[in-house]
């Protein structure tokens, strides 16, 4: 891509290195641990789904039999192995056994390393086969029905009811839209659990679950057929359930997952060692499942002045980038995240975010961004409004944005009304499409205010990321470098979730996807710690 | 032309005219039928003369509209009463030294969330040290004990906060409405605290896109503060009210 701002390379690079740097000790330091979510998740790729007469989901059940028993440190797998080759029962039969109270897996005969293995490894490559089909069909649909034109069109639904969701959605779809997203039920993330089955009431949105997955999928799937374009669909894998949502994200064939390394550290109060395992396991699956991840830098600017905190955003995506990295994500499925966020009475703020929008694409030239239009300076003055998201939407087109999220009218107001969307979709496809290659004719003045906030911003990024590196990252956080919120290592919700590993600790799901990740195995980084 | 205010009904460009405009979708499918159902309604809201000048079609069966008509109704302005906070905004300068003088301690001030609302950005343009646009928030106030809890805070949680921290000022913010969840996180929060029998030993607030005054005190609350409004609006209605208790 031709360089239309000038940033120095080498500035980039030390970005890049000490973000780089970070990420590793990141990985080194949750090597050695898991969690009750990953374990879960290990659960349900061994088909264990439905709930007990409580509604506490099967997963859970199975799970906390085995933390209360104090053995989850050998992952859930090899107990669940042991129960299903000795009882000759599938996993969902022995998980309704352990919830009636009629099974304790710790009672089974135990089996060899070996026989659990492989049997281990047997359903490992079912499973994951499973979520490469789901992949082949995206790429099929993809293929004949093909795809809207970047920057995607991505809206909101959040009525709380699935089914009406599905109806406002197909009215997206036919308007537009090329990425639905289901807003979850304001208070998910901080439930330990995912909720079972079609849900018709939530707050600020719908819950996450695996059939409401399916029912917005099959609701997009026949109206993209009509309408002719693959039509993109989206949920949020963050909170205390990361990599469960993952799974059935990539089990369902979603498209795009919300997924940060720091969001439900900073903003969510959840434990960040709990945070940051979760999101390396969640971020595999997603990269296996060829899903667009979406981080959540956008977020830094909504308590933070939009001008002043312009760095800690280039500063997350570079950490974002690496840690995605090592979970086998490629750049182009990394939606790293920004906003259009600026106080719209500032004089020249316009050329402000134009200088972010285009050093994030020039420093991140293969990631499809994920640009968020504004909502702090948004006043209830929708006409106003609309105007702002029109500038917003010129920003992403002049800069080759990948998704947009569409601003509406009535942000700080409700949440969407069905013609709210088809005025913001009907805004960005004017101005898109009357725009479309004016950034190819577009060469900023050398030295001039453009040019020169971007490399100011990079400067301090490059500064911020260094400084973090010295620190340590985890003593970064805590001393509240990151939009401001101080979060201790034994802080936050989630922690009592995260297990140490024993030397005998057997995750064939984690072992296959790094192999077709191509990742290396955590057997060689990991037994170093076996005694921590 | 002078302005009956005894007669008042919308404006566009000649008195009296009741101009107004108006955009709403309906689940009838685009056609004519839909532009005909559009303006039957229009006209029983008592708006005649009612142009569609513009409508879209949504897909599965709804339709969006543009409409303008002229306004039947009118209102006297003159018996019009609305409640409002009675305090005399202060700087931020006027506040501490307000409550040095007048009350002659730290007032404490314990800040939340409600419920399920995850969405803290009023509380914290509220309370934190930087503020909002220009003024700080109340953690920056020397005569202010400010504590935020952040969000998704239960009310009983809120409760026993405000208890342990011997606050005087309870702080409530909700930003989600969707099915009307903030009435009933703060209507729940009055109960408690009547519950307890402690409805009147704090100062309660509420605070919130969709909050007005009128609504803060129909639910029970002494005061609510609505968008726009920062830190110095709130703390000067607490320092005044707080002061008014003391001196009694």
């Amino acid at each position: 891509m031709e360089e239309r701002l000038h940033l120095d390379p080498q500035k980039i690079n030390r970005g890049r290195e000490a973000a780089r740097k970070i990420a590793q000790d990141v990985d080194q330091f949750i090597a050695p641990l898991t969690t009750v979510a990953v374990e879960r998740t290990v659960a349900r790729l061994f088909g264990i789904d439905g709930v007990d007469d409580e509604y506490v989901p099967l997963p859970n059940r199975v799970v906390d039999h085995l933390l209360e028993q104090g053995v989850l440190g050998r992952g859930v797998a090899p107990w669940l192995i042991q129960a299903m080759m000795n009882e000759g029962q599938d996993a969902q039969t022995i998980a309704e056994r352990v919830a009636q109270g009629t099974l304790d897996l710790t009672k089974v005969p135990t089996r060899s390393e070996e026989e659990i293995n492989r049997f281990g490894q047997q359903f490992a490559d079912q499973q994951l086969d499973r979520i490469a089909q789901n992949r082949k069909k995206r790429d099929e649909y993809l293929a004949t029905l093909g795809e809207g034109k970047k920057p995607y069109l991505y809206v909101i639904v959040a009525t709380g009811d699935i089914y009406e969701d599905a109806v406002q959605a197909r009215s997206a779809a036919r308007q537009g839209a090329d990425i639905i997203a289901v807003i979850r039920s304001t208070g998910q993330s901080l439930i330990d659990y995912v909720p079972y089955g079609a849900t018709r009431e939530g707050f600020g949105g719908t819950y996450a679950t695996q059939e409401n997955f399916r029912i917005m999928r099959q609701a997009l799937d026949e109206v993209g057929e009509e309408v002719g374009r693959y039509i993109r669909l989206c949920n949020y894998c963050s909170g205390l359930c990361m990599p469960e949502i993952a799974v059935m994200g990539a089990l369902e064939r979603l498209d795009v997952m919300l997924n940060d390394a720091l969001y439900g550290i900073l903003f969510r109060d959840i434990n960040m060692q709990r945070t940051l395992i979760d999101q390396a396991f969640s971020r595999m699956i997603n990269s296996y499942a060829g899903i667009i991840i979406n981080t959540g830098e956008d977020n830094y600017l909504t308590t933070a002045d939009a001008v002043e905190a312009a760095h800690t955003v280039l500063a997350s995506q570079f950490i974002n980038e690496q840690i995605a990295l090592l979970s086998g994500l490629p750049e182009e499925q990394m939606g790293l995240g920004h906003a259009f966020e600026m106080s719209p009475e500032l004089e020249d703020g316009f050329l402000l975010e134009l200088a972010q929008a285009q050093m994030a694409r020039q420093i991140f030239p293969d990631a499809p961004l994920k640009y968020m239009p504004p909502t702090k300076h948004m006043t209830g003055n929708i006409f106003k409004g609309h105007i702002q998201d029109a500038l917003f939407n010129l920003v992403s087109v002049m800069t080759g944005q990948g998704i947009q999220l569409l601003g509406m009218m009535t942000e700080a107001m409700h949440t969407p009304h069905i013609h709210d969307r088809q005025l913001a979709i009907e805004n960005a496809q004017y101005v898109f499409n009357n725009a479309r290659n004016l950034g190819e004719e577009i060469q900023f003045r050398p030295g001039g205010k453009i040019e020169k906030r971007a490399q100011e911003v990079l400067d301090e990024a490059v500064q911020l990321l260094e400084d973090v590196q010295e620190t340590g990252f985890f003593e970064a956080i805590h001393r509240g470098t990151f939009a401001d919120v101080k979060r201790a290592l034994d802080g936050g919700k989630g922690l009592v979730g995260v297990i140490r590993k024993s030397v005998d600790y057997y995750n064939p799901m984690e072992q296959e996807l790094r192999k077709r990740l191509q990742l290396p195995s955590r057997e060689e980084v990991s037994h170093g710690y076996g005694s921590y | 032309m002078a302005t009956d205010l005894t007669r008042v009904k919308p404006y566009g460009d000649t008195m009296n005219d009741g101009a107004m405009q108006l955009s709403f979708s309906m689940p009838a499918p685009y056609g004519e039928e839909a532009k005909e159902a559009a303006r039957q309604l229009v006209m029983k809201m008592g708006l005649t003369e009612p142009q569609i000048y513009h409508m879209k079609d949504l897909g599965e069966g709804y339709t969006y509209f543009i409409v303008y008509g002229k306004c039947e109704h009118h209102i006297d302005y003159t018996t019009i009463q609305v409640p409002k906070v009675e305090s005399q905004v202060m700087s931020f300068y006027d506040i501490n030294h307000y409550i040095e003088e007048h009350i002659g301690r730290k007032v404490v001030v314990v800040g939340a969330c409600t419920g399920t609302d995850a969405h803290t950005v009023g509380i914290d343009a509220i309370m934190n040290m930087k503020g909002y646009n220009g003024e700080y928030g109340l953690e920056r106030y020397p005569w202010v004990d400010a504590y935020n809890l952040g969000s998704q805070v239960e009310n009983d949680v809120l409760l026993a906060k405000a208890l342990e921290l011997q606050a005087d000022v309870l702080l409530v913010s909700q930003i989600v409405t969707q099915k009307g969840v903030h009435i009933t996180n703060l209507t729940d929060l009055v109960e408690l605290l009547e519950a307890e029998g402690l409805r009147d030993r704090f100062l309660l607030i509420c605070g919130g896109p969709r909050i007005s005054h009128e609504l803060a005190l129909e639910l029970g609350f002494d005061a609510g503060f609505g968008p726009g409004s920062l830190a110095p609006h709130v703390a000067s209605y607490f320092s005044q009210e707080i002061a008014k208790r003391v001196e009694k």
